[in-house]
């Protein structure tokens, strides 16, 4: 017999107050002072419940790296951030370039069953950009993957790329570009700037990035593909997918919380913890991506969380990895960033964060809108109360968080999936 | 002041105070006896994760001089070449009770890495970190000018140099920059627009790409090495064709103003950025360089180490 | 706060010092002054313009910095080294004559002396002060002392000259035990 739960005197995103019933999966009532006998409640009051949290772009690490991270320690962090889905990302090892592996980490997610792990397949085999991988088999998979990137790495050949974004067509798919120029970004370290030039670091200009946009825009007009841009970063490429999208050609754009907050001065330290790619970017970027979430020229919030051991984080910057950690914290910082700024509404959240990306990804069972009948995917979170980020107090098996130290807004209650209480917080 | 990682962290005053010191320490170099007890007991381990001869050996003489054991731990014959992680080699020289690490290292930063992480607690002296900085020379390289051409005042306000060549990978131009504008120099750089990084137009500089153009004008020419293994990197077409441009050679030299100097930090590639006859020129204070450069590098020492490591420098 | 030795006294003891150094060494053919800075180096010069004065004739005046010999280095911050300015006819077989404010533990001396070996091998080195204060740590005893002045341990003595502080005098402070 399935728990039912009453969520009690939480504010909706669009500002209505309700409570709300759940039994056996789905969304069973709403109305004010909903009492339920035998239902265990849930205390919402000053909370917001949104949609469950969707992720297009996550690293779990397994197989391969489980020191790193593994789907069920992934799973964990995902739901104290809020998540119901997440999307593996394929540069595993092996790659998740053939329908065994998608299958692996489906079956990964659906046994650790915090929340659903769909996974993304290589555009390419082995990510190496040269031959199509078995891209029809994915789709056909148990995993049915619908999401398509090397990310990591470019899909760089324009030929690949435009026979990748034809063949998604079959199955409604999308091809997911790690949009990053590989010539002009070869050893690069950090974004191309003035702190660059003062580190002595090598730089990765913004045009790297806006260069393989701008081509891949103009790519998916002539193919009339669906084309998915991973984290944006500057303000240039924001330019150019608001000028596709006026010219409607099909394109999707997402942004990381860190790179909505945190810029490349914070290079200075050489701490490798702010290292990722792409690199933070200046003020003036961070400000454009902001305007354009807001505006909707970027569609979602995607967190590229990316754990990595602490042996390739402490060391010199340049033989560092890339990446930092995102699960835990998205919600709060794009409450810091885009709800405290005034510049987005927690319904603008609900659609940047699990409507908007369930729909790229076509997860059919996510990002619906909170009413009776629909599944019982939500997350709880009070947007006022504060906490601080400590990295030796995370889900992830890794520690590498750029936030370590920070006082962020907003406290993740509860989060459920399928019905079910995956995450409820300690603390009241 | 319990480490020297960047320009950037002294203050006018404090690179005032190093040249000063090794104003005096050059006077006892000078003597016939070359050994003083200043730094007896103390622990200096020289980390050469990075071939660098002329570096390393001006910085040893320099400890000895004073004093200090030197532990030389050098890339060949060490562990840091060869995957071991820079944490686990700074553990390694805390446990060996090191007092100071000089380190030269192929990654921008490394030094400060060092500095900052709880892996070690002794001073950390940036020998050259990657394409960043190289303090030490910097200092050595105010001292030559401060000698060559400033009478009466202890800065270099007023004095006008050029510095040419490859600015984008070079440490020495980079602490050269911030110190020499922070002791009221003014700084040309000369390169090609391909070896200037993007972000050079925030630097307190003025930048050129016509060496002839600036020559005449500036009291300091400092050459800077072109590594040929760039090459393939496609910063300039061929190798004569920079010389061409980019080279000191005889007939840039007549242009020079008459008690203009002219460095390079070494080593030279003769006949590349400088002909050997420009080396070798009465202009040339390439050797005083040199002979300076372990002074400079006794001075930073004496204040780094020589008092309680407690309260460091006061100026 | 006491005075214990007014401009005047001051003036009179650095006169006798001189004619002292004079007799001893008859005359200041052999001799080289070396003040210890920052002090000890105007009293070097002060003695030095007393010879020649007297003499007719300059004598051999410099400094001589002791901070790279010190063995109380670590105890505090470094310090800024002070001018070592050796004269013209060196210390090679001269009669050298250090020159300090006020003797006290000794050490100073010791110092002095180590950094002296480095520069050369002198004759014979004496030592002039114009205050010892006693509470001698090391078997170090000079040959002109302006005046003797018995001291507690806490009490701080004050050598100004007028080029540096304003006025000739000696003072003697209670300081904090």
């Amino acid at each position: 017999m399935t728990t039912s739960y009453v969520i009690k005197g939480a504010v909706l995103p669009h500002g209505a107050k309700s409570d709300i019933a759940i039994a056996d999966g789905l969304i069973t009532q709403m109305a004010p002072d909903l009492n339920i006998p035998g239902a265990t409640v849930v205390n919402a009051a000053n909370a917001i419940v949104l949609p469950g949290l969707v992720d297009l772009h996550t690293h779990l690490r397994e197989p391969g790296k489980e020191d790193a991270e593994t789907v069920l320690s992934g799973s964990q962090a995902g739901v104290r951030g809020g998540y119901v889905a997440l999307s593996a990302m394929a540069n595993t090892s092996p790659v998740a370039d053939t329908a065994g592996v998608v299958e692996q980490v489906f079956r990964l997610g659906q046994i650790a069953g915090l929340l659903d792990v769909f996974p993304i397949g290589a555009v390419t085999k082995g990510l190496e950009g040269l031959e199509l991988a078995e891209i029809g088999a994915m789709a056909d998979s148990a995993a049915r993957v619908r999401v398509f990137s090397d990310d990591g790495h470019c899909v760089f050949d324009p030929l690949v790329m435009r026979r990748a974004l034809e063949y998604v067509k079959k199955f409604d798919g999308v091809i997911a570009q790690h949009a990053q120029e590989p010539r002009l970004t070869q050893g690069s370290q950090m974004n191309e700037g003035f702190v660059s030039s003062q580190l002595g670091l090598k730089g990765w200009p913004a045009i790297a990035e806006e260069a393989i946009i701008a081509r891949d825009v103009l790519l998916a007009d002539h193919v009339q593909a669906r084309l998915h841009i991973c984290h944006l970063t500057t303000a240039g490429g924001v330019e150019i997918i608001r000028w596709a999208k006026q010219r409607g050609i099909q394109v999707t754009a997402e942004v990381t919380p860190h790179h909505l907050l945190l810029t490349d001065e914070l290079a200075r330290s050489y701490d490798p913890v702010y290292k990722v790619n792409p690199p933070l970017r200046t003020e003036s970027d961070v400000m454009a991506l902001r305007e354009a979430l807001a505006d909707g020229t970027i569609d979602i919030v995607a967190t590229d969380h990316a754990p990595h051991p602490a042996e390739s984080k402490e060391c010199e910057w340049q033989e560092a990895s890339f990446g930092m950690l995102g699960l835990e914290t998205a919600l709060s910082i794009i409450n810091k960033t885009m709800v405290e700024t005034k510049l987005m509404d927690w319904s603008g959240v609900a659609e940047r964060m699990s409507i908007t990306p369930a729909r790229i990804a076509r997860y059919e069972n996510h990002g619906r809108e909170i009413a009776v009948g629909a599944p019982a995917n939500l997350t709880v979170m009070n947007p006022t109360k504060t906490y601080r980020v400590d990295r030796d107090l995370v889900a992830s098996r890794s520690r590498n968080t750029p936030f370590h130290g920070m006082e962020l807004p907003g406290v993740v209650l509860a989060t459920f999936f399928n019905g079910k209480l995956s995450f409820e917080s300690k603390q009241p | 002041m319990r480490h020297l990682l960047s320009i950037a962290d002294l203050s006018a005053t404090q690179a005032i105070q190093i040249l000063d010191t090794a104003e005096e320490l050059s006077r006892v170099s000078d003597g016939p006896m070359k050994k003083l007890p200043t730094l007896r007991g103390r622990t200096i381990v020289n980390l050469f994760a990075e071939d660098s001869t002329r570096t390393r050996i001006s910085f040893e003489a320099a400890a000895k001089r004073l004093s200090a054991d030197v532990i030389n731990f050098s890339a060949k014959g060490s562990s840091v070449s060869k995957g071991e992680s820079l944490k686990d080699t700074a553990q390694t020289l805390q446990a060996m009770g090191a007092d100071a690490v000089i380190i030269r290292h192929s990654a921008s930063g490394a030094a400060q890495r060092l500095a900052d992480s709880q892996w070690m607690t002794g001073s950390v002296i940036n020998a050259g970190d990657g394409t960043h900085e190289h303090p030490s020379q910097a200092l050595l390289d105010a001292f030559t000018i401060r000698k060559n051409l400033v009478r009466g005042g202890n800065d270099l306000t007023g004095i006008r140099v050029a510095i040419v060549g490859d600015i984008i990978h070079s440490r020495v131009a980079r602490s050269n920059v911030l110190l020499l504008t922070k002791l009221g120099a003014h700084v040309t750089l000369v390169a090609p627009p391909t070896l200037l990084p993007a972000g050079v137009e925030s630097w307190p500089v003025t930048v050129a790409y016509d060496f002839d153009s600036v020559i005449a004008d500036v009291d300091v020419v400092m050459m800077l090495r072109i590594q040929l293994e760039r090459m393939s990197e496609m910063f300039f077409p061929n190798v004569r064709e920079y010389s061409h441009y980019f080279g000191l050679n005889r007939d840039r030299l007549k242009m020079m103003r008459p008690n203009a100097i002219v460095m390079h930090p070494g080593p030279m590639n003769r006949g590349l950025e400088i002909t050997a006859d420009s080396a070798d020129s009465a202009r040339s204070v390439i050797l005083q360089q040199v002979t300076n450069g372990v002074t400079v590098r006794m001075a930073i020492l004496y204040l780094l180490l020589a008092g309680s490591q407690e309260s460091g420098a006061q100026v | 706060m006491s005075l214990a030795l007014p401009a005047p006294d001051m003036d009179r003891a650095i006169t006798r010092i001189s004619h002292e150094i004079l007799e001893r060494n008859s005359g200041s053919e052999s001799i080289t002054l070396l003040g210890i800075p920052t002090r000890g180096a105007h009293l070097a010069a002060r003695i030095a313009a007393k010879i020649e004065a007297i003499e007719g004739k300059a004598v051999q005046c410099g400094t001589l910095d002791i901070t790279l010999h010190r063995d109380d280095l670590r105890m505090r911050p470094p310090r800024a080294l002070m001018p070592t300015t050796i004269p013209a006819l060196g210390v090679e077989n001269r009669s050298v004559i250090l020159v300090d404010d006020v003797l006290f533990s000794g050490r100073t001396i010791r110092a002095a002396l180590d950094a002296l070996g480095e520069i050369g091998r002198p004759a014979a080195v004496q030592l002039a002060v114009l205050i010892d204060r006693g509470h001698r740590q090391l078997p170090i005893r000079a040959d002109y002392v302006g005046k003797n002045l018995p001291t507690s341990l806490s009490q701080i003595i004050k050598v100004q000259f007028t080029e540096l502080d304003g006025v000739d005098e000696v003072t003697l402070e209670e300081g904090n035990a």
